[in-house]
């Protein structure tokens, strides 16, 4: 008996060491040269029922139509997605409406432009990715729709994090929040474009693109850096995961149906077993 | 009932005409249900195999729906895996399903293999089903690398140009090989397209080498925790249904509840951040790094930093990492120890918890950038590998003295020692 136990002692220590090692060692690779520590935050998407705020994700998608799509496409989000954000079809057809998009051939073989229409995607500020190199410096800003994924750990998806910071795991959106908020005076050894603490390097190509009052919120929210950068960040985070809140709803379902099978199986096992031994 | 396996009896009229015909039912009966008798005393490693065969059909059937909505072009494949993560109904739990369950099956693939190492199972006579099992693993390892570059991100491209490159490091014929991995002088379309009919084939390969393996699994049945044959069936073994369905059904749960996590709350968690940035031949990524399941023969292959004897540097790391699991297929010839189990192998025993620290170490470095004391612990660690195979095992397996075995796996260890077996 006493030996069996100790195995099972044994056992354990042993798949927890492995696990340990599954979900911290191994999901290191890369992370070695940021050295730099994020500040974190808990979103309201992050954890097990997170969801989008909608009033900052509409305000940071105002943000992004006013200041980012100046430079950065959003190549993969249609105007109809917007309904995700809680916009109205009414609404989206606005917002479509106010972009020239361009269509065609027509019946005559010409191209032409038309008023957009919720199908249609965000059109890009440059007519290609060359055109967006020349006009700035060489290299194209890049597309934001997958950013808050693409960067830093990757979306919603570090349960290292949520270990040591329950409820909150989003590192692609602590990432993009540091960064627009991480524009600071150079040290004095500093060369290259701007200084940005957060940056792989420390000088991004972007100059500041927001501080207070960068905006004028329609819905009457006092537009501090924080609050800018906040609420872009969480509209991008949703552009990026739009299916977000349908994973984690279906999930809990999925996991406790799972788990409830799992246990009636563990009786039945007991059960058809209970002759042997 | 008997507790050893039973013949298939049916009173229907409609299966026995069919099983006059073609005995399917008899088949499945004897193959998995009543009629396939199994050691009594298996332990939860050994649910590893259904779970690894639960994997395949995962991935065989979401890979399916999958390549129905993807485009394999360069200008579209990035864009047609965003078009089923944002407009194909539950095209995003079909995907993330996908890319977890990569690594579910070598989770579950690797531990079965030890499981393997650790109770003997790949000795006489089970020598063949070890060797198809070492082949499942290599066309499984190609099956995932094809499929990595599918979805066309930064690690993709990347990843598949390092990895291809490999290839040229083979004497004479290297750079003709990698000319036709790539379809051209670099990787591009026709890489792709290749890569994507071949990542639909492979699988099929894979369900043939299993279809082997639980054939080989068949004849002579389950190893078990002591190594002790089955002596008398009636006292040892079981039939498989109900006693192992409903096991490894409790395990199939278990697995999934564990996986539903991963898939619904960390999605990206074995991913890199990089492959959500389209494929750019312009742009290199700050550090290239294979999936985790490859880094342990991704350390192995650094290892190698200086010419040896004539030989580049590049062929040996190539040559070793496809070694270290070649070897693996000479195991049941290098380890002359007639005792299976672990259990009654005090050496053995530590030596095999070395071995496997041995291969975590080996992942770790292998997810690192190789500077520093890393490439040195590499080089140990890679050594250390080849040693414990070529070796170790041997002459553990020639100078151990094993301890006394049981009579029958009926008899728990240490109640009755005997000294008859060795």
């Amino acid at each position: 008996m006493n030996t069996a136990k100790k195995s099972f002692l044994l056992r354990a220590a042993l798949a927890i060491l492995m696990s340990c090692y599954v979900f911290f060692v191994v999901p290191s690779e890369g992370q070695a040269a940021k050295s730099v520590t994020l500040p974190k935050r808990e979103w309201s998407f992050s954890g097990l029922f997170g969801t989008f705020d909608r009033a900052s994700a509409q305000r940071g998608f105002q943000v992004y139509r006013e200041i980012c799509a100046g430079c950065h496409s959003l190549d993969l989000i249609a105007f109809r997605n917007l309904s995700g954000l809680g916009y109205t079809e009414g609404q989206i057809k606005e917002f479509a409406a106010e972009y020239e998009i361009e269509d065609g051939p027509n019946e005559e073989g010409e191209f032409f432009t038309r008023p957009g229409r919720p199908a249609d995607y965000f059109p890009s500020p440059y007519s290609n990715k060359k055109a967006a190199a020349a006009a700035n410096n060489g290299k194209a800003p890049p597309d934001l729709s997958l950013i808050t994924k693409a960067r830093a750990g990757g979306g919603d998806s570090s349960i290292r994090y949520s270990l040591k910071n329950p409820g909150g795991y989003a590192l692609g959106a602590d990432y993009l929040f540091a960064l627009l908020m991480g524009y600071e005076e150079p040290p004095e050894d500093f060369e290259g474009d701007n200084y940005n603490r957060y940056f792989p390097g420390g000088s991004i190509a972007m100059a500041q693109p927001i501080e207070d009052e960068s905006v004028e919120y329609s819905d009457g929210t006092e537009a501090s850096l924080q609050q800018i950068a906040l609420d872009v960040t969480t509209f991008l985070a949703w552009a990026a995961e739009p299916e977000l809140e349908a994973r984690k709803r279906l999930g809990i379902k999925v996991i406790l149906f799972l788990a409830f099978l799992t246990a009636l199986l563990y009786v039945l096992k007991r059960k058809i077993w209970s002759d042997i031994h | 009932m008997a507790k050893s396996g039973t013949k298939f009896q049916s009173n229907s009229k409609i299966i026995n005409w069919i099983e006059y015909r073609l005995p399917i039912f008899s088949f499945l009966h004897n193959s998995l249900g009543a009629g396939y008798a199994t050691p009594k005393n298996l332990n939860y490693w050994w649910n590893f195999g259904s779970l690894a065969g639960l994997a395949l059909i995962i991935m065989v059937v979401t890979g399916i729906v999958l390549a129905m909505n993807y485009t394999p072009h360069v200008d579209h494949a990035f864009n047609s895996v965003e078009r089923i993560m944002r407009d194909v109904n539950f095209g995003w739990l079909l995907r993330y399903i996908h890319m977890n369950g990569g690594s579910l099956f070598f989770i579950v693939v690797y531990i079965h293999i030890f499981r393997g190492l650790y109770f003997g199972s790949y000795k006489n006579p089970r020598e063949l089903l070890w060797i198809i099992g070492i082949l499942i693993l290599l066309a499984m390892m190609a099956t995932a690398f094809i499929g990595y570059v599918l979805p066309w991100g930064q690690m993709s491209y990347w990843g598949a140009t390092v990895i291809t490159s490999l290839f040229s490091a083979i004497p004479v014929i290297g750079d003709d090989i990698v000319t036709l991995l790539w379809g051209g002088f670099t990787v591009d379309n026709p890489t792709l397209n290749r890569f994507f009919s071949l990542h639909y084939l492979l699988p099929f390969v894979i369900i043939g080498l299993v279809f082997m393996h639980v054939w080989a699994l068949h004849i002579h049945g389950s190893n078990n925790p002591t190594g002790v044959e089955v002596k008398s069936p009636k006292e040892e073994s079981i039939p498989f249904h109900p006693y192992y369905t409903v096991k490894d059904f409790f395990g199939v749960g278990v697995t999934l509840v564990i996986f539903s996590v991963f898939v619904f709350f960390a999605p990206n968690y074995f991913g890199e951040a990089d492959n959500y940035i389209m494929a750019d031949p312009l742009a290199t990524p700050a550090h290239i790094v294979p999936e985790w399941y490859f880094l342990p023969f991704y350390a192995i292959l650094r290892a190698f930093t200086v010419d040896f004897i004539g030989i580049p540097a590049k062929l040996l790391g190539v040559a070793a990492m496809f070694g270290s699991i070649l070897i693996l297929a000479l195991l049941p010839w290098l380890d002359r120890s007639k005792v299976r189990s672990a259990k009654y192998r005090p050496i053995y025993k530590q030596f095999y918890w070395i071995f496997v620290f041995d291969c975590l170490l080996l992942g770790y470095v292998g997810g690192h950038p190789p500077e520093g004391l890393l490439v040195t612990m590499g080089q140990i660690g890679t050594a250390y590998y080849f040693i414990h195979i070529l070796v170790l095992v041997p002459l553990i397996g020639i100078f151990e003295t094993p301890e006394p075995l049981p009579d029958s796996i009926a008899v728990k260890a240490g109640d009755k020692p005997s000294t008859a077996e060795q």
